[in-house]
């Protein structure tokens, strides 16, 4: 039976295997990122332009908008061919979140509306939600404490 | 008695069965890769009329085998055993298209090894005279692996560079005892095969299975030699499943630090079927990946081209994404088959 050293060989994969561009990814997310940012302002600028808002109706409108704008083209197929080249870039905005709410519906639509697209919702969007809320209820009992 | 077995796991088929036929079907992905024009059938639409990724596999799988059958005039019932499997939970795959079959059935799991496992049991069952032909199949689609194994299709993510590409394919071959008109082939005949060991060092990252799987690789070459006291010199080719191109770096590191070398005669099936520039990061993977290339390309090179003796060695990574939640690390299983040219 052959022996092998399993130390050294995870030690020596580790060492030679292909690594992630990370400065070139970096740069994706940064520009492709910051140009969904300037896209929601621009929405803001214009409902504040076009429209007699407060800032915080615009700050809703503004996550209404980006969130169909990505459950679109995530519906139609092109937000994953974003999601390929910018990485971060479009998975941290909020278009990002939306992206990963629609794929597992369209995806788990075969297993019908309740096992498939109820269960499987938020599968992935799952644990922003969960860790969200937690942090939202710790940072509220700690302004509630220390006014 | 085990007459027939040398050294630790190696097994001899005496009255070395042939390989009757072949068939291969692939989506159009694979089709604009480097085999394109030899495989039989390229599919436009990866679902293929289907309401799911799931059916248009088990289609896939269904059709391969008729297909197979078909070119030497074969039916279903006259099938010894059908003997298959595929990456899916259950291996759904193959059981579904078993049903449509109705053949006598072995389901076989080896993750993307399954091909060379369904060509050991299939070259079994006819040498021991327990059937007269069988059919070894295995498959593999990209889109029903992606949502079980990884992530739902249309979810925006990159892929690391040591990633590999599930092939969409299914490939069968017809192993019988004799050798008659109607056959495609009538020269290719396996003599041996090696049965693989599960291996595991400690390799954790899904991403990289080319680096979990490359260790068995090495184990099951070195003991296949060793059982059968040959060396790299008495084969053609080593053809491994779906290593890719770092997992087929490491292999060759490995070997060479037991004093075999590969160079020269090594090729994998993940390096071959894709063009590098089909942005598949380290190539293709996944059951159908050296079923098809088989199937379509290296049964043809020992009936028709120089290869005279050729090592078929598919590779699994016999990976879970729940154990590996858990914390598991990835192992990883080769199975070899000896295909010769006769005469």
């Amino acid at each position: 039976m052959e022996h092998f050293d399993a130390k050294a060989y995870q030690k020596r994969v580790n060492e030679r295997m292909p690594k992630s561009k990370t400065l070139l990814y970096c740069f994706r997310a940064f520009w492709t990122g910051g140009l969904i940012c300037c896209i929601g302002q621009a929405i803001g600028d214009i409902l504040r332009n076009l429209f007699v808002l407060t800032t915080e109706q615009i700050a809703s409108w503004t996550a209404i908008i980006l969130v169909f704008l990505g459950a679109l083209l995530t519906g139609i197929g092109v937000y994953d061919r974003i999601g390929a080249y910018a990485g971060a870039g479009s998975v941290v905005p909020i278009t990002g979140f939306s992206n990963s709410v629609v794929a597992p519906a369209i995806e788990f639509k075969q297993e019908g509306y309740v096992m498939g697209v109820g269960a499987k919702l938020f599968s992935l969007a799952g644990p922003v939600l969960v860790y969200g809320t937690c942090t939202s209820i710790l940072v509220g009992l700690l302004s509630l404490l220390f006014p | 008695m085990t007459n027939n077995r040398r050294g630790k796991r190696t097994l001899l088929f005496p009255s070395a069965p042939y390989i009757r036929a072949s068939a291969s079907i692939v989506s159009r992905m694979e089709g604009e890769g480097p085999l394109g024009d030899r495989f039989d059938v390229v599919l436009d639409d990866d679902t293929w009329g289907q309401e799911s990724f799931e059916k248009a596999e088990c289609r896939m799988f269904e059709e391969a085998v008729r297909l197979a059958l078909d070119k030497c005039g074969m039916q279903p019932q006259q099938l010894g055993c059908l003997l298959g499997g595929d990456l899916l939970n259950q291996i759904v795959t193959a059981n579904y298209a078993a049903r449509s079959l109705e053949t006598p059935f072995l389901g076989l799991y080896g993750a993307c090894s399954t091909m060379a496992e369904s060509l050991l049991v299939g070259s079994v069952l006819v040498d021991g005279g327990y059937a007269e032909s069988v059919a070894c199949v295995a498959t593999s689609h990209f889109s029903s692996a992606e949502r079980q194994y990884r992530y739902p299709l249309e979810m925006g993510t990159t892929s690391p560079e040591t990633a590999q590409r599930t092939v969409t394919g299914a490939g069968c071959v017809l192993v019988a005892g004799g050798d008659d008109e109607a056959a495609v082939f009538h020269r290719i005949r396996t003599r041996a095969a090696t049965i693989g060991r599960v291996v595991d060092l400690g390799i954790t990252d899904a991403n990289n299975m080319g680096a979990a799987m490359a260790p068995a690789a090495c184990d099951t070459i070195i003991t296949h030699l060793k059982d059968l006291g040959r060396t790299v010199d008495d084969y053609d080719l080593i053809i491994t499943g779906d290593l890719g191109r770092f997992g087929s770096e490491m292999l060759f590191t490995l070997c060479r630090e037991r004093g075999v070398d590969l160079s020269g005669r090594h090729l994998d099936c993940g390096n071959m079927i894709f063009h590098p520039e089909q942005n598949v990061q380290c190539g293709g993977s996944g059951c159908g990946c050296s079923a098809v290339t088989l199937s379509a390309m290296l049964l043809d090179q020992i009936e028709r081209g120089g290869c005279r003796r050729m090592l078929f060695l598919a590779t699994g990574a016999l990976l879970s994404p729940t154990v590996t939640l858990q914390g598991e690390s990835i192992p990883g299983i080769a199975h070899a088959v000896v295909l010769e040219q006769e005469g």
